[in-house]
């Protein structure tokens, strides 16, 4: 990595070779990035085929009820020709295929008549609503702890904030979620008789909010503090650095021009999993808090095996984590000059 | 020409440092670290607390596990001969802990003896012959990749129903792509050495170029993920018991006790605290363990 202070300019030194190289860039970005989101359709052709075909190898029919009393066999035929299930098997693969590409996922097996779409789309509100609070919590706050260790580096400041991330990123967000209700919620209102304590159960845009939001967001914090002062570590220790407080520059100055920038390169990548984080923290934390969102959906499909629930979700999740992660590497690009496109 | 007697001190000297090979050097390293001894001696702890509950309740040191005292339902730590008290079925919590930890140790270790042979097999195969097998495998593994860890373990459990068989093979299913990945990129990066080169040239074949230069030199690596699958198993394994789509009762499982005491939490919340500080100390610590591994065996670590 080059001063980039009172460097020559290059253009005038070699004019062609630089042109040329930044012509090529600029071609090779725009086929790297059709490259990337071409390659998701087949990503997503596999999550769809995989679960597709998991479902129907799964022993027993849908309408099996786990005791007493089983369907007559006229109610299956009446079902399974409602859901599409009398045909053959590929030609029912090839009209979901054909349907999803339509946004149309099916019915689905546990609410009659409802579609899965419109299941998804009543739980969407809420599952976005924490996801995006708890996106908004884990940038500042990660990134902050992690540059403060990292600045101040085996200090007590350092110790703390890394003794928090290591037990934020052990504990699970369920173990995390259920001992805070029991502290701040049960026995809170215990102690202070009900004067002060965080509501747990249902769910409202207000104080409502903040368990589960620190419990979505506490492991990405820590993954994200660790890696920002990894990253920190690295930058600081580069002979730029030195340059730049050598030549007298200002403690801010160095630390936001010069640190900062270049030590937050590497973190913009932790954002395409911090999203998976989101969308599979969303599940336990809306099963803990009770919140009627896409997650707290899912496990309720898992257990009572209504499928095209399950593939429709599983799809939308897949496609969610697919174009985060695709958004972070183009960003990444963009953002660092130095990434070679591959 | 001679060699000056105070040089020739000094290669003596740097061989005989040498000599100290890779796995002495790296528990002396793994004993120098305080966290991994910890969570080591937990683990430990753990391991003869699973071997000899079963043994405690056969002779009627501990309560078993399943008995029901209706009388003392849900009451608090240290109440009616109930260290930790008891649940919403009048089972006493400790005993009923102890029996957890017997599944969330079979589930860390069982998983990674089945994902071992797995990712040995598809990272060492896409290592070594590369070209369009590795080109193949390596998009296999993307695709594996695009589903999260949760969401397909669910998705199997919901298939193939909540036994045993299938929450291990599910959780090892999901697991072994990262351990493959990493035997791939190993052999890659040894696989141009020159003792690889100088083996082969000698007229190793293939399979003992593998198992006898490659193997051993990734090993190191592998332990160290191996190490962080555990915890990652048993964290699953518990989800899915706190999710109600585990193993299923009467069997005591930590995720299960957490959901439970959840149910009931407002009538005895300890129920909660405990299974939970069970479940996240064992993580924990094998995370402890983990860490020092890696910086006991990271090559680049040594002096």
């Amino acid at each position: 990595m080059a001063v980039t202070a009172g460097r020559p300019n290059r253009g005038a030194l070699l004019p062609a070779r630089v042109s040329a190289l930044t012509g090529s860039r600029a071609g090779s970005l725009t086929i790297f990035i059709v490259r990337r989101v071409l390659w998701m359709i087949p990503i997503i052709f596999f999550v769809i085929l995989i679960t597709f075909l998991l479902m129907h190898l799964a022993p027993g029919s849908p309408w099996d009820k786990d005791g007493g009393r089983q369907l007559s066999q006229v109610v299956r035929d009446n079902l399974n020709a409602k859901y599409g299930l009398n045909k053959p098997e590929l030609q029912q693969f090839m009209l979901y295929l054909w349907n999803a590409i339509h946004f149309d996922f099916g019915l689905s097996y546990q609410y009659s008549g409802k579609s899965v779409v419109k299941l998804i789309a009543e739980g969407w509100p809420y599952t976005m609503t924490l996801g995006v609070l708890a996106f908004l919590l884990i940038v500042p706050v990660g990134v902050g702890l992690g540059v403060l260790a990292a600045l101040r580096q085996n200090s007590r400041v350092d110790y703390i904030t890394m003794g928090f991330a290591t037990f934020a990123a052990s504990f699970p967000n369920f173990v995390i979620g259920a001992l805070m209700v029991v502290f701040l919620s049960v026995l809170m209102a215990k102690w202070t008789q009900r004067a002060f304590f965080l509501p747990a159960a249902d769910f409202g845009l207000d104080d409502h909010l903040i368990m589960p939001v620190i419990t979505l967001s506490l492991l990405p914090i820590a993954y994200t503090a660790r890696l920002t002062r990894a990253s920190t570590l690295d930058t600081i220790r580069q002979d730029f650095i030195r340059t730049a407080w050598a030549k007298g520059l200002s403690e801010r100055l160095v630390v936001v021009r010069h640190i900062l920038k270049n030590s937050l390169i590497p973190v913009v990548t932790t954002l395409g999993p911090t999203f998976a984080f989101l969308v599979t923290g969303s599940i336990i934390v809306e099963t803990i808090f009770n919140i009627p969102g896409i997650g707290r959906a899912f496990v309720t499909a898992v257990s009572s095996r209504d499928y095209p629930m399950i593939l429709g979700t599983t799809v939308l999740f897949s496609v969610i984590i697919a174009v985060a992660n695709l958004v972070v590497d183009v960003l990444y690009v963009f953002i660092d000059p130095r990434v070679r496109l591959t | 020409m001679a060699i000056p007697v105070a040089v020739e001190q000094a290669i003596d000297w740097e061989i005989g440092e040498q000599q100290i090979g890779l796995w002495r050097d790296a528990w002396q390293r793994f004993r120098r670290n305080r966290l991994a001894l910890l969570g080591g001696a937990l683990v430990l702890i753990l391991v003869v607390v699973a071997f000899l509950s079963p043994l405690l309740v056969h002779f009627g040191i501990i309560i078993n596990p399943t008995t029901q005292e209706v009388e003392h339902i849900e009451v608090g730590p240290g109440m009616f001969r109930h260290v930790l008290g008891t649940d919403q079925l009048g089972r006493d919590t400790l005993s009923r802990l102890m029996f957890g930890s017997r599944i969330s140790l079979s589930v860390g270790i069982l998983v990674q003896g089945i994902i071992l042979p797995i990712g040995l097999a598809i990272g060492l195969t896409a290592g070594y012959f590369g070209g369009r097998i590795d080109n193949l495998l390596m998009r296999f593994t993307d695709i594996w990749y695009a589903f999260p860890d949760l969401i397909f373990v669910l998705v199997l459990v919901s298939v193939f129903g909540p036994s045993l068989l299938s929450i291990f093979g599910a959780i090892a299913l999901v697991n072994w792509v990262g351990l493959a990945r990493l035997v791939r990129g190993q052999v890659l990066s040894i696989k141009e050495k020159e003792f690889i080169e100088a083996a082969r040239s000698s007229g190793s074949a293939p399979f003992k170029l593998i198992v006898k230069h490659l193997l051993p030199n990734s090993l190191g690596p592998i332990i160290v993920t191996l190490t962080f699958g555990i915890p990652q198993a048993i964290f699953l394994e518990a989800v899915l018991s706190f999710l109600g789509v585990g193993i299923q009762p009467p069997t005591p499982t930590w995720g299960q006790m957490v959901f439970d005491g959840y149910e009931a939490i407002y009538a005895n919340p300890t129920s909660v605290v405990f299974p939970a500080l069970a479940i996240g100390f064992t993580l924990l610590a094998f995370s402890f363990i983990g860490d020092g591994l890696r910086d006991a065996l990271d090559p680049r670590m040594r002096r």
